[in-house]
């Protein structure tokens, strides 16, 4: 395998060899790892010093079910650390098929022009792009199948990373030509620093992936696949019902954030849950299922028609949903897709911009439960680059400080995800020691908490937290690393034999002998290496704090925060 | 007494989504999984008043019972 590296200012390319160190590493792990090695931590997110890295993962382009993730990596301008986010999409399989380990850009260009990549088996072309700039990803990705074809990968940023927002996110073309979303830390800013409007992918007579002991890997590759659609999670509810099925189940639980936190449980969940929106597209003759990449079997994702039948968005997730729904106290779902259709075809992440549309309705910009005016602030303003605009595109805390609002919904200047961290204490402790600013992702606590899923523990309780998000955030880092769904996780987390046969199938790839412990020791090293880096950056334990509301009780449990500095400091006592 | 059951994902297939149910005093959780007939291996998840409860808990008048199947997301 090969690095591709581009450099912007000199509009030039090189091909590198691999260094050993960075052999056995891929998608977050290798991205956390070059942004350690070769950005300056204080530099300035949106300058020359500052690089974007894209990365496969370790078993991408394989026969591995769900292994078609993508890391991008950066310093982040939303949080000012270290960031790694990944998706599903087309581009990272054609990225390890063409061989390339991870593709680097560094350095902006001098002037104003812009730029678009392309990225083939000989290597990167840099070439000046005027026509599809100010344009929505949607259209760019349509006029790039176009031009290129149906068999071509796409990276896009839409206006939001134009205008260097620090929501704007990276959109990548999924297999039915809808986006998915490199969704956090304002990458797509990056992205736009750059002056990348667009990068396409295409894999024709790549040299492919090399698997050292391919029978020892098929073997481990089925057990692996049977595994995850055997296991009830990945092989039945997240298929039929995607991730919104925890609505219902969140509001029960009296985890899910309203009004800005201030309530567990919101009225109209039944309006916005996974079960009526399945129902909602099977009526519109929607899609309930559908893979984010070639070689998932979980399916998660889905097409969700308009009144009339019509496309209107897909890859619609509890996140969203939870956030322009509950968060904002909407219930209804058509216009909460609306949204979800704006911020992919902007490129701008829903979980930032929903919590900024709480802080928008505590400021009085606009008054809660007002969808439409949702919609309109993302079309009119954050669109257009308005004043306003540029504000709310810039997320939360932004919003919040311009418009002197304390109660901001954000960990290290990043949004807080969709669990009440009051009354699902194992993801608060996440949420305020990630690495990543507010993250569910990180270290996702609700398994054990609410869904019974890897052990039980009592979400209203400390007991068993810390340890707990712990070991996710060190299970999560290597699994992003594997470039895995982190939906595998339910079957590794429950089934041994899957374990086993993830590290048989990276033994046989790589010509290691890992253990799953040496593979979680991976995890143990990617984690560091991300602290280090954002302490570096100026990081101290007093930014992995929540915010100070939360110490008001929440119902329907009426429960506080109530860990310390001191417990949340043992987090990364390892 | 009365208590008030919520189904959740392909529970309420054939079923219901919420419904009232009168039960014997000192009734429990696995009562009402018996009295709906709800698949034993299909309940996951079982909250009491949005507390996470045992198949034998011992139900008050009034209670708030849900149950899911195994669900996940993120």
């Amino acid at each position: 395998m090969k690095i591709y590296r581009v450099n912007m200012a000199k509009l030039s390319f090189v091909v590198e060899e691999v260094p050993d160190e960075w052999k056995v590493l891929g998608g977050r792990g290798l991205t956390s790892v070059i942004i350690a090695k070769e950005v300056e931590p204080t530099c300035h997110p949106l300058g020359g010093k500052n690089k974007l890295v894209f990365a496969p993962g370790l078993l991408t382009g394989t026969m591995a079910a769900n292994a078609g993730r993508l890391s991008a990596g950066a310093k982040s301008p939303l949080t000012g650390g270290i960031k790694e986010s990944n998706s599903g999409g087309t581009a990272a399989q054609r990225l390890a098929k063409l061989g390339v380990k991870a593709l680097i850009i560094e350095d902006i260009p001098d002037g104003d022009k812009w730029y678009c990549l392309h990225v083939h088996k000989e290597g990167v072309e840099i070439k000046e792009e005027n026509e599809l700039l100010g344009k929505g990803n949607y259209e760019v990705i349509h006029t790039l199948t176009s031009r290129y074809g149906e068999n071509t990968g796409v990276l896009t940023i839409g206006q939001a990373g134009e205008y260097k927002m620090s929501a704007a996110n990276i959109s990548v073309k999924d297999p039915k030509g809808h986006i998915r979303s490199l969704g956090r830390g304002g990458l797509g800013a990056v992205m736009g620093s750059k002056r990348i409007k667009f990068i396409t992918l295409d894999d024709n007579d790549g040299e492919g992936i090399e698997v050292l002991d391919k029978e020892k890997f098929q073997k481990a590759a089925k057990i692996f696949n049977k595994g995850l659609l055997s296991h009830p999670v990945s092989g039945n509810a997240l298929p039929k019902y995607g991730t919104n099925v925890l609505v219902n189940i969140l509001n029960e639980a009296g985890g899910l954030p309203t009004k800005n936190f201030r309530m567990g449980q919101f009225e109209g969940a039944e309006k916005i849950c996974g079960e009526t929106m399945y129902d909602t597209i099977m009526d519109r003759k929607g899609d309930p299922t559908h893979g984010c990449h070639v070689g998932c079997v979980i399916r998660c994702s889905q097409t969700y028609n308009d009144k009339d039948n019509n496309y209107l968005t897909s890859g619609f997730e509890y996140e969203t949903i939870w956030g322009f729904g509950a968060g904002c106290t909407v219930d209804d779902l058509d216009i909460i897709a609306h949204v979800d259709q704006i911020c992919d075809d902007i490129g701008i992440d829903t979980i930032e911009t929903a919590g900024t549309m709480m802080v928008a309705m505590e400021a009085g910009i606009l008054p809660w439960g007002d969808g439409p005016g949702i919609l309109k602030l993302f079309k009119e303003e954050i669109k257009e680059g308005t004043p306003l605009g540029r504000i709310l595109g810039n997320g939360a805390d932004f919003t919040g400080r311009a418009f002197g609002v304390t109660r901001i919904p954000t960990v290290k200047h990043q949004s807080i995800p969709a669990y009440d961290p009051r009354a699902v204490k194992g993801i608060g402790v996440t949420y305020a020691t990630t690495t990543m600013g507010a993250d569910h992702t990180a270290g996702y606590s609700v398994t054990s908490n609410v869904l019974n899923v890897g052990g039980r523990i009592d979400p209203l309780g400390k007991e068993g937290q810390i340890e707990l998000s712990r070991n996710l955030q060190i299970a999560t880092a290597s699994v992003d690393s594997a470039g895995l769904c982190v939906f595998t996780a339910f079957a590794i987390l429950d089934y041994e034999p899957v374990s086993h046969a993830l590290i048989d199938m990276i033994n046989a790839q790589y010509g290691t002998n890992w253990s799953v412990d040496d593979w979680f020791d991976q995890g143990r090293y990617i984690l560091k290496t991300e602290r280090a880096f954002n302490q570096a950056a100026g990081f101290t334990n007093k930014d992995d704090r929540l915010p100070e509301f939360f110490s008001e009780p929440v119902p329907p449990h009426n429960v506080t925060w109530d860990f310390t500095g001191e417990e949340l400091d043992q987090v990364f006592q390892f | 007494m009365e208590v008030n059951v919520k189904l959740f994902g392909d529970l309420r297939e054939g079923r219901f989504e919420e419904k009232k149910t009168v039960l014997e005093e000192n009734s429990r959780v696995i009562d009402i999984i018996h009295q709906h007939n709800l698949p034993l291996d299909k309940v996951a998840i079982c909250m009491v008043n949005s507390c996470q409860a045992e198949f034998g808990q011992i139900l008050k008048n009034h209670d708030i019972v849900a149950f899911s199947p195994p669900v996940g997301g993120m």
